[in-house]
């Protein structure tokens, strides 16, 4: 049966998961993945993001609810979603002791395939590092141990790939090389499941799903959540940044104050202008004071909306 | 004020790879020094040789007042040091580690005994304190292992990679007690190639193969790179 084309790729129904009966990673999880999407899971260590992955990949049963994968069920239907997922997991798990090839080689067999038949797919990563291919795994550096474990995970040209927190530790000029793989893959009709406890590649995903303590936070496109967003929101900075985030939250106004970088981010409960908070500021000897209104980033809204919960 | 921490063309060669090439800059007191570059660029070697651990092939260099040839012992004895790969003993309970870590840094037993209480309490760890540290949540586990490698209250505290992973709000609390240190006159110096973490920094120095390629103000270097953003700053410098 050919699959509709625009069908969800994934529907996940309620899953819960405890771990020896008492630490709940899962809470009630519901959430749906369009064919073709790039979803991305965001929440920090602990949130339950590879519980779900495991569990979506059948490695891990849930203790509650269901799920599918290409209309496959997790638990009744797992050979065919073995055979049909890529799954990177997120500690680099390929053979160090073999080549770059033998991995390429092994992972093509086990799915019953070659590396030729599915070349085409994989040249835009692999042909990265293929000049190294007789070198142990081992021995490559973070970034080529990357390409060669999405290489791996792809090279039985799967529908749906599932990758668990791929650029922890990568440093930014991989990391954007890595975002910009999983877009071309995308346009191949690929479906990507992404984890990553980095708010700021939200931005590059289709949709999001903000994960804490095993609870979904919200589910939107990116642009949509920062929308939803609805505090104003001003960034302050001063001459002196310790002093200034503990005025900010005596300040009568103020509903969060969180140091931001260079700036301070101030939800306020109500409009307020500039000016009062300046003359408050100035009042408490601060100087070199910016003050200006922004737009929320996702990281704004994840710290709102773990305050809802 | 005097420079803590001053380096003037500090080398280092690895046969004929130059993993550091004279790299020269200084870092005033109570600032926060961010230390950046992409894998490989030689961030962990330059630390090395600043914490005392590796000779330099050559240069200059002197921390917190020692020359880091001659002088290595005194320098470890007056900075700290947190990564988030090493930092506490996870078999220890979290009074266990303050304990050990009191005895490495040399607190007297009068001391020690007044600064495990006060961690104690202002981390708000009364009920897990005889809790083994493994079964903390991260964030915790960060702030009380950044507490204890300033337990001695060095001059420089170096900061590996400090927050990955933790949720946001968690992280921003782990900021505010760098803030709250700096603003107490200790130095920090964090590295990190997590570009959003570098934006707390006072001033941030850019390694590419070896060398410093940038160091100013956050602010200053966005500027000179017409980037909004320090992601933006470092890939237009990394990739050149």
């Amino acid at each position: 049966m050919q699959p509709e084309k625009n069908g969800k790729s994934i529907i996940i129904n309620g899953i819960s998961k405890w771990y020896d009966k008492k630490v709940q990673a899962l809470d009630d999880i519901s959430l749906t993945v369009d064919r073709g999407e790039l979803f991305g899971l965001i929440g920090p260590d602990g949130a339950g993001k590879t519980t779900l992955i495991r569990i979506l990949t059948t490695l891990l049963l849930a203790d509650k609810g269901n799920a599918t994968v290409e209309q496959w069920d997790v638990v009744k239907d797992y050979r065919s979603i073995r055979s049909n997922v890529g799954y990177m997991p997120g500690r680099f798990s390929l053979y160090q002791d073999l080549t770059v090839l033998e991995n390429m080689q092994f992972f093509a067999t086990i799915f019953g395939t070659t590396i030729k038949e599915n070349y085409e797919l994989v040249k835009d990563i692999y042909s990265q590092i293929e000049p190294f291919k007789h070198r142990k795994a081992g021995k490559l550096s973070g970034g080529m141990k990357q390409k060669l474990a999405l290489s791996c995970a792809l090279i039985h040209k799967p529908k749906v790939l599932f990758l668990d927190e791929p650029t922890t530790g990568v440093d930014p000029v991989s990391r954007k090389e890595f975002w910009e793989m999983l877009k071309r893959l995308k346009a191949k009709g690929i479906t990507i499941f992404v984890s990553t406890p980095y708010m700021d590649e939200a931005r590059l995903c289709d949709r999001i799903a903000l994960i804490q303590k095993g609870r979904i936070l919200g589910i939107d496109t990116p642009d949509q959540i920062i929308a939803d967003y609805d505090k104003p929101l001003l960034a302050v900075r001063s001459n002196h940044m310790y002093q200034l985030i503990q005025d900010l939250r005596e300040f009568t106004a103020t509903h969060t104050a969180f140091p931001f970088g260079e700036y301070v981010h101030l939800a306020t409960s109500q409009s307020i202008t500039t000016e009062k908070l300046e003359e408050y500021l100035q009042d408490k000897g601060h100087e070199q004071l910016e003050i200006e209104p922004i737009a929320a980033t996702i990281e704004d809204c994840f710290m709102e909306l773990m305050s809802q919960i | 004020m005097n420079n803590v921490i001053e380096a003037d063309q500090l080398t280092k060669k690895f046969g004929a790879f130059t993993a550091v090439n004279q790299i020269s800059f200084a870092v005033k007191p109570g600032e926060i020094f961010g230390f950046l570059g992409a894998n490989g660029a030689g961030k962990t070697t330059a630390i090395r040789m600043l914490t005392g651990l590796s000779k330099p092939s050559g240069g200059q260099a002197v921390v917190a007042g020692f020359d880091v040839y001659r002088q290595t012992e005194k320098i470890k004895r007056n900075i700290g040091y947190m990564s988030q790969k090493f930092s506490l003993y996870e078999d220890l309970t979290v009074s266990e580690n303050i304990q050990f870590y009191g005895g490495i840094y040399g607190l007297s037993r009068k001391k020690l005994k007044a600064k495990k209480a006060e961690l104690i309490t202002n981390l708000h760890l009364k009920e897990v304190k005889n809790t083994l540290v493994r079964s903390l949540p991260l964030g915790w586990k960060q702030k009380l292992a950044f507490s204890i490698a300033i337990m001695h209250q060095p001059k420089i505290i170096f900061l590996d990679e400090p927050t990955g992973g933790v949720d946001p709000v968690t992280r921003r609390q782990f900021w505010e007690m760098i803030y709250e240190a700096a603003d107490g006159g200790m130095t920090v110096f964090v590295t990190t190639h997590y570009m959003d973490e570098a934006e707390y920094c006072d001033r941030i120095s850019i390694m590419v193969d070896g060398r410093i390629e940038a160091l100013d103000t956050p602010k200053a270097l966005k500027q000179k790179f017409q980037a909004d953003s320090m992601d933006a700053v470092f890939l237009k410098l990394a990739r050149g």
